[in-house]
């Protein structure tokens, strides 16, 4: 990949399928979707028309509160195709107050070790990324250890 | 079951590392005439043929002049090769078919013939990973480890300590990558891929392939094959999350749990009879994953029993003896290469052999824990 002309590179983007249309037009309009389900009342995620826990596909779609900790996350210092002008980059794993699990990244912080403590507490943002919206996670406060390297 | 299953060939391609001029399907070949021959067999032999999708195992058969009666495209990432012989061997005591073929081959390096590596955007990984920023194995399958590390304890230190052991083994090993002794510091000196994980924590990316032939017992004998055989005495497979986020819990791999249970009781054997042991190491936390999720070790103390040298050479449980995928290579989808490691100890044929292995066992992985199977060879009967 070019390495000259990075910011002419694009981030990756999602496209959406039937399935995860519900997810990807809640994003567009600011709300984080994902599915519960009617028999057993788990939310989960990905997005598929069959409950995983108990296997009914009596289910539909909620938006949630947003409200997320850092369950763990790497620190990537080989940019990606687009993430080149963004340094080193936290891609993360997220567990939202619902229960459920995604990867994003984290923004609204310097990205250091210090700065991302596991468990955390954070808020869903939305970033617009060619015909969709990403939804990506800032600290729900001001970090309490600073931030300082 | 009644019927033994044995590997009678086993052999990796002449040359591993950086191959330029040799494509994918010349490596899936090359390893599977060169097993042929440590078999002291014929294409003519083989009635069956399993590999991974591409060139798959219909190509592979053709090429060969091998007119099938049992096919297995089993494609699970790297661990693909250990589900083959777990499926060749119940093939083979359903009477499906007598004598098989598995092949491996990747340009993991050189790329040439390889199939793309791209994920459509519409795909899993290319709405819920790729937005992200990953790139490959060496940002998504690492994300677990902070996890891990926060929940037992596991220090920086010790992760490093698990690519000092396995230099250790591939320093004796002239095939292998990397073979200069490296320390603690020198690891977490090397540069950082994705925190935590230093370059040397993560695995080497070459070209190479191999090939086993798997039998009955009985056929062996009556083909009259060249070396000694090696009993496949247990097996287990199970998968987990096809996108890492949605393991169940980042601290430990149900996959690798079940395979392994599955595997040693099928075999009927404890941990103690376990004298040598390979697990896929496509990075550093994954054997420690390995020796707690097979229970070699209780939870949270792997890093430990690593760092205290008991996988090393001369340790009481020999671990990853070609260097592994940190040392010795890694083609992308490693799985083929542990098993030839295995059998080459249980053989007693290893460049850094360990003394009276009888049983060995292999854990493979796929994909970001997404597959594992699990093996339990021997060099005699149970």
């Amino acid at each position: 990949m070019p390495t000259d002309q990075p910011a002419a590179v694009p981030k990756a983007i999602p496209k959406p399928t039937p399935e995860t249309r519900p997810f990807w037009d809640g994003a567009a309009a600011g709300e984080l979707r994902v599915q519960r389900c009617l028999a057993c009342l788990r939310h989960y995620f990905y997005p598929r028309p069959v409950c995983p826990h108990c296997g009914t596909s009596d289910v539909e779609w909620v938006t949630v509160s947003g409200r997320a900790t850092l369950y763990s996350y790497v620190i990537s210092h080989r940019p990606a195709p687009g993430f080149a002008e963004d340094g080193p980059y936290a891609i993360a794993v997220v567990e939202l107050e619902e229960g459920v699990r995604m990867m994003t990244n984290i923004v609204g912080i310097e990205i250091t070790p210090e700065n991302l403590e596991l468990d955390m507490p954070l808020r869903v943002v939305f970033e617009p990324r060619g015909d969709v919206h990403v939804p990506l996670f800032a600290p729900a406060a001001a970090p309490a250890t600073g931030g300082e390297r | 079951m009644s019927t033994d299953i044995v590997i009678v060939g086993a052999a990796e391609t002449d040359e591993i590392g950086r191959l330029p001029d040799r494509s994918v399907f010349e490596l899936h070949l090359e390893g599977a005439c060169n097993a042929l021959a440590d078999a002291g067999l014929t294409k003519d032999d083989v009635d069956g043929v399993a590999t991974v999708g591409t060139p798959g195992p219909v190509q592979v058969a053709h090429a060969l002049g091998i007119t099938p009666a049992w096919l297995d495209g089993t494609s699970v990432g790297g661990t693909s090769f250990l589900f083959h012989v777990r499926h060749a061997l119940a093939a083979i005591r359903a009477g499906l078919c007598h004598t098989v073929l598995i092949t491996h081959g990747e340009s993991g390096r050189s790329r040439v013939g390889a199939p793309p590596r791209a994920f459509g955007r519409d795909s899993l990984p290319g709405q819920f990973e790729l937005p992200y920023g990953t790139m490959g194995p060496a940002t998504t399958f690492t994300v677990t480890a902070l996890r891990y590390m926060k929940e037992t304890g596991l220090t920086h230190e010790q992760l490093a300590s698990v690519a000092v052991a396995q230099r250790r083994w591939s320093s004796r090993n002239p095939r292998a990558a990397m073979r200069d002794l490296v320390t603690v510091e020198d690891v977490l000196a090397s540069r950082l891929v994705a925190y935590p994980f230093h370059l040397l924590e993560c695995c080497l990316v070459t070209d190479g392939g191999g090939a086993l032939v798997v039998t009955s017992r009985e056929r062996a004998e009556a083909l009259g094959t060249r070396k000694p055989p090696v009993y496949v005495l247990g097996s287990g497979e199970s998968a987990e999350s096809p996108i890492i986020s949605q393991m169940e819990d980042f601290t430990t791999s149900r996959s690798f749990r079940l395979s392994s249970q599955a595997a040693f009781a099928d075999a009927k054997i404890t941990h103690a009879d376990v004298d040598h042991l390979m697990i896929y190491d496509a990075f550093a936390h994954v054997p420690i994953y390995g020796l707690e999720d097979m229970g070699f070790v209780g939870r949270g103390e792997a890093g430990a029993f690593i760092e205290e040298g008991h996988t090393s050479p001369g340790g009481r449980l020999p671990m990853n003896t070609n260097g592994g995928g940190l040392s010795y290579t890694h083609t992308g989808m490693y799985g083929m290469f542990a098993m030839q490691e295995s059998i080459r100890q249980l053989r007693g044929e290893a460049a850094a052999q360990v003394p009276d292995v009888e049983v060995g066992v292999v854990l493979g992985n796929g994909g970001m824990f997404m597959s594992a199977a699990t093996l339990v060879l021997g060099n005699r009967r149970s």
